[in-house]
C-alpha cells in the first residue's frame, strides 16, 4: 500500500483569545489518497475550516498556534516548511476554493489576469502565456464567451459565474490536492448543481484528490466517498459514505440525519422534526468527559467522567462514543 | 376553510427605480414584482420558494406594507392595506408580523431583550412597563429561552437563541399572520430543527398562518400546506404540497426540485443540470422569463407570457406546453 497524498496527524490548533484559549480542532487525523474525495461535515464552530486553513499554513499567528501534530504532503511535514519552500506547494500542489467568491477574488484586477497569475508566478509562463492558457481554462469551467470576458472584473459577473472562475483559478496548475471550503453554500440550488458537476468532471479529467468541507449532507452524500463528521473541534465519526448515512453510530451523526427535513416527502408535512436538543459548547471550556455529553439523548454516568476516544465500528468505520462498549445503554434511555 | 381568505395579493406590482434622483430620472426599473396575485386561507401556511432576486422577499415586505407597490392590492381580512390611514394601519399591524432571516442584523445591539421583544407592546401602548415586562417574560418562556434573558442583550446569545427572541417579538401582539422571511436559513442543521419544531408547535397553539418565505425546498415542503414558485417576479407555478413534490408542472419547477443534492448516497444524481443564470430583472427576457433556460422552450414562448392558469382544483402554472398545462409526467 502506497502513503496516502496527505496525512494530518494529531493536528491541533489553538486560538489565544481575551475569553482564554480556543482548542478549535483537537488531535484530527485525515488520511487522503491520491485521486481521493473525502467530505469533512460539521456546523459551524466545529473546526472543518481551521482543519483546511492549517494545511496550507494559512493560521495567522497570533491569535492562531499550531499546538500539535503534523501535516505531510507527499512524504513533506508542511508544518515544517517555511515561506517561499511553502509558497512553492501552496497554489501549485495543493489549492483551495473558498464559500464566498466575491470576497476571494480581487476587485480591481480583471478576471484573465486573476486566472492567469498563479501560471506566471509558479510556472513561469510569460504573460502572453499565461493569459492564452487562462482563457482556455475559464473556458473549461463553462464561462460563456470567454474572450469577451477575460476584461471583465468579478463584480460584473453572478456568484455562480464567480465560483467558476476561483475553480479556474484554482485549477491552472493542475494541483494535486484541491481543498473545497463550502463551494456552493452561497449560491441557489440550480447553480450550485451547475458547480458540483463541474468540479466532479473536472476531478474526474484532473485525476486530483478533492477534501470537501461543508454543512450540507445532501451535497456529501452525491460527491464523497468518504465522510469524516466533526463536532466541537473532534472527529466524532468516520466512515464510508454508504456506511455513515445507512447506519450511522454516533448519536451526533444520527441526529444530524434525522433533524434534515426531507424532500419528496409531503406526508410528514406539520410534523416536529427530531431535533438535537441545546447547543454546541464553547470551545474555551475544559472538557473532562465527551463533548456532546450535554445534547446526547443517551449519555451515562461514564460519557461524562472519561472522554471517548475513536474506536472501530466495523470494519472502515470509527466513532467517538462510550456506547460501542456498552450498546445496552442506547435502549435503555431510547 | 372559510371563504374570505386572510390575505388576498391581487396583481401586485413592484418595481424599484435605478439611479435617478430629486431632478433626474430614474435610467431603468428593476423589476422585482411582475403581477403576482394569490390568497393565504387563516390557519394556512402559503410557502413561498425561488432563488435569489426572483422577489420573494420584496412580496413579504409588500404584504406587510414596508414598502409601497407599483400597482396592485394587498386585502388583510378584507381591507386594503394600501389606502388604510396610518393610525388604521397601526391596528391592523398587530395582527401581521415578520421574523427576519438574519438573527444578528434584525436585533438593535444596544437595546436589552425586555425591550426588543415589548417594542411592538409599546407601540401599540394600553399595557404599564409592569404588565409588558409579564408578558414579555412569558413569551420568553414559550419560546424556550428563560425569564432571566429579560435584562440580556442580543449579543449574549446563539445565532438559535436570537431568532427565538425574534419570533417572541413577533408573537408579542398575538398576530394572526407570520410573515417569516428565510427563518432558519442563517441557523445550523441542529439548530434549524429545534426553530422549526418551535414554529410548528407555536402554530398548534395559536391558530397563526404563515407566509414562509424560503430558498430550501424541503423545509418549505415540511412546514406548508400550498407553495407559490417564483420566477423573476411572476408566480410561475402554485400548487399544494403534495402535488408540488410528486408531479410538478412548471419545468423550472422540476428542474429546483432535481437540483437538490438529496441526503442518500445511493441515489446518485441525474446529470441532467439546467444551464444558465436567471437572467437580469432589469431586462428581463421576452415572452416567458424562463424560455432562455428551458428545455422543452418553442416558438410561442419567446413571444408571448404564460398566464397562470389552473390546471385543477389547487394546481396552477404558467407554461404555454400540452396547451397550458406544463410538463406531464412528474418526480421519482
Amino acid at each position: 500500500m502506497t502513503s496516502p497524498l496527505l496525512e494530518i496527524l494529531d493536528l491541533s490548533v489553538h486560538f489565544h483569545t481575551p475569553e482564554g484559549i480556543v482548542c478549535a480542532v483537537d488531535r484530527v487525523n485525515i488520511a487522503l489518497n491520491s485521486g481521493e474525495t473525502i467530505g469533512l461535515v460539521g456546523e459551524s464552530g466545529c473546526g472543518k475550516s481551521v482543519t483546511s486553513l492549517a494545511v496550507l499554513g494559512l493560521i495567522s499567528s497570533p491569535p492562531g498556534r499550531i499546538a500539535g501534530g503534523s501535516i505531510l504532503f507527499d512524504g513533506r511535514n508542511l508544518l515544517a516548511l517555511e515561506g517561499d519552500r511553502l509558497r512553492r506547494i501552496r497554489g501549485r500542489e495543493i489549492s483551495m476554493i473558498f464559500q464566498e467568491p466575491m470576497t476571494s477574488l480581487n476587485p480591481v484586477l480583471p478576471i484573465g489576469r486573476q486566472v492567469a497569475e498563479p501560471l506566471m508566478v509558479h510556472k513561469g509562463f510569460t504573460k502572453k502565456e499565461a493569459l492564452e492558457l487562462a482563457a482556455e481554462w475559464l473556458d473549461q469551467v463553462k464561462i460563456p464567451a470567454v474572450r469577451r470576458r477575460l476584461n471583465d472584473y468579478p463584480h460584473q459577473l453572478s456568484g455562480g459565474m464567480r465560483q467558476r472562475v476561483m475553480i479556474a483559478m484554482a485549477m491552472v496548475c493542475g494541483p494535486k490536492l484541491l481543498i473545497a471550503d463550502e463551494p456552493t453554500t452561497a449560491l441557489d440550488v440550480t447553480i450550485q448543481a451547475q458547480i458540483l458537476s463541474l468540479m466532479v468532471g473536472l476531478k474526474e479529467k484532473s485525476g486530483m484528490a478533492l477534501l470537501l468541507i461543508t454543512h450540507d449532507l445532501g451535497v456529501v452524500a452525491q460527491m464523497v466517498s468518504r465522510v469524516m463528521v466533526m463536532y466541537a473541534g473532534q472527529i466524532v465519526e468516520a466512515g464510508g459514505v454508504s456506511d455513515l448515512f445507512d447506519r450511522p453510530f454516533h448519536p451526533y451523526t444520527q441526529g444530524l440525519l434525522r433533524s434534515m427535513p426531507r424532500l419528496g416527502d409531503p406526508g410528514k408535512k406539520r410534523k416536529r422534526l427530531n431535533e438535537i436538543a441545546g447547543s454546541v459548547p464553547l470551545l474555551t471550556e475544559r472538557f473532562i468527559g465527551c463533548r456532546f455529553a450535554d445534547r446526547c439523548p443517551y449519555t451515562f454516568d461514564l460519557c461524562r467522567l472519561q472522554a471517548p476516544e475513536l474506536t472501530d465500528v466495523r470494519e472502515g468505520q470509527v466513532a467517538r462514543c462510550w456506547l460501542i462498549f456498552q450498546p445496552e445503554k442506547r435502549s435503555l434511555n431510547a | 376553510m372559510p371563504d374570505t381568505p386572510l390575505i388576498q395579493v391581487t396583481d401586485l406590482v413592484k418595481h424599484f427605480p435605478l439611479g435617478g434622483g430629486v431632478l433626474a430620472k430614474p435610467h431603468g426599473w428593476v423589476k422585482a414584482v411582475e403581477g403576482v396575485s394569490f390568497a393565504v386561507f387563516r390557519g394556512e401556511n402559503f410557502g413561498l420558494v425561488g432563488e435569489s432576486g426572483c422577489g420573494k422577499t420584496t412580496l413579504g415586505r409588500l404584504i406587510m406594507r414596508l414598502i409601497k407597490p407599483t400597482s396592485g392590492r394587498v386585502m388583510f381580512d378584507g381591507r386594503d392595506i394600501f389606502s388604510l390611514p396610518k393610525s388604521e394601519m397601526m391596528l391592523l399591524r398587530r395582527r401581521m408580523q415578520i421574523i427576519f432571516q438574519d438573527p444578528y442584523s434584525s436585533l438593535d445591539p444596544r437595546m436589552k431583550v425586555e425591550s426588543i421583544v415589548g417594542e411592538p407592546l409599546r407601540a401599540i401602548g394600553g399595557l404599564s412597563r409592569g404588565e409588558r415586562r409579564s408578558r414579555v417574560a412569558t413569551l420568553l418562556e414559550k419560546v424556550g429561552l428563560h425569564a432571566a434573558d429579560l435584562d440580556k442583550y442580543p449579543h449574549e446569545f446563539s445565532g438559535g437563541q436570537r431568532q427565538r427572541i425574534g419570533v417572541a417579538r413577533a408573537l408579542c401582539v398575538n398576530p394572526d399572520l407570520i410573515v417569516a422571511d428565510e427563518p432558519v436559513s442563517a441557523l445550523d442543521v441542529s439548530i434549524r430543527a429545534q426553530v422549526l419544531n418551535l414554529l410548528i408547535d407555536l402554530q398548534e397553539e395559536l391558530n397563526l398562518s404563515y407566509v414562509f418565505i424560503s430558498h430550501d425546498l424541503g423545509v418549505v415542503e415540511h412546514i406548508c400546506d400550498r407553495i407559490a414558485v417564483m420566477y423573476l417576479g411572476s408566480i410561475i407555478e402554485l400548487a399544494n404540497t403534495e402535488r408540488f413534490s410528486r408531479s410538478p408542472r412548471h419545468p423550472y419547477t422540476e428542474a429546483l426540485l432535481k437540483a437538490v443534492p438529496f441526503p442518500d448516497p445511493h441515489r446518485k444524481k441525474e446529470p441532467a443540470v439546467m444551464e444558465g443564470d436567471v437572467p437580469n430583472p432589469i431586462d428581463p427576457p421576452p415572452g416567458c422569463t424562463f424560455h432562455p433556460r428551458c428545455a422543452y422552450a418553442f416558438d410561442r414562448c419567446r413571444l408571448e407570457k404564460p398566464p397562470l392558469i389552473k390546471i385543477v382544483s389547487n394546481h396552477s402554472v404558467a407554461c404555454w406546453l400540452n396547451a397550458g398545462s406544463g410538463i406531464e409526467g412528474g418526480i421519482q
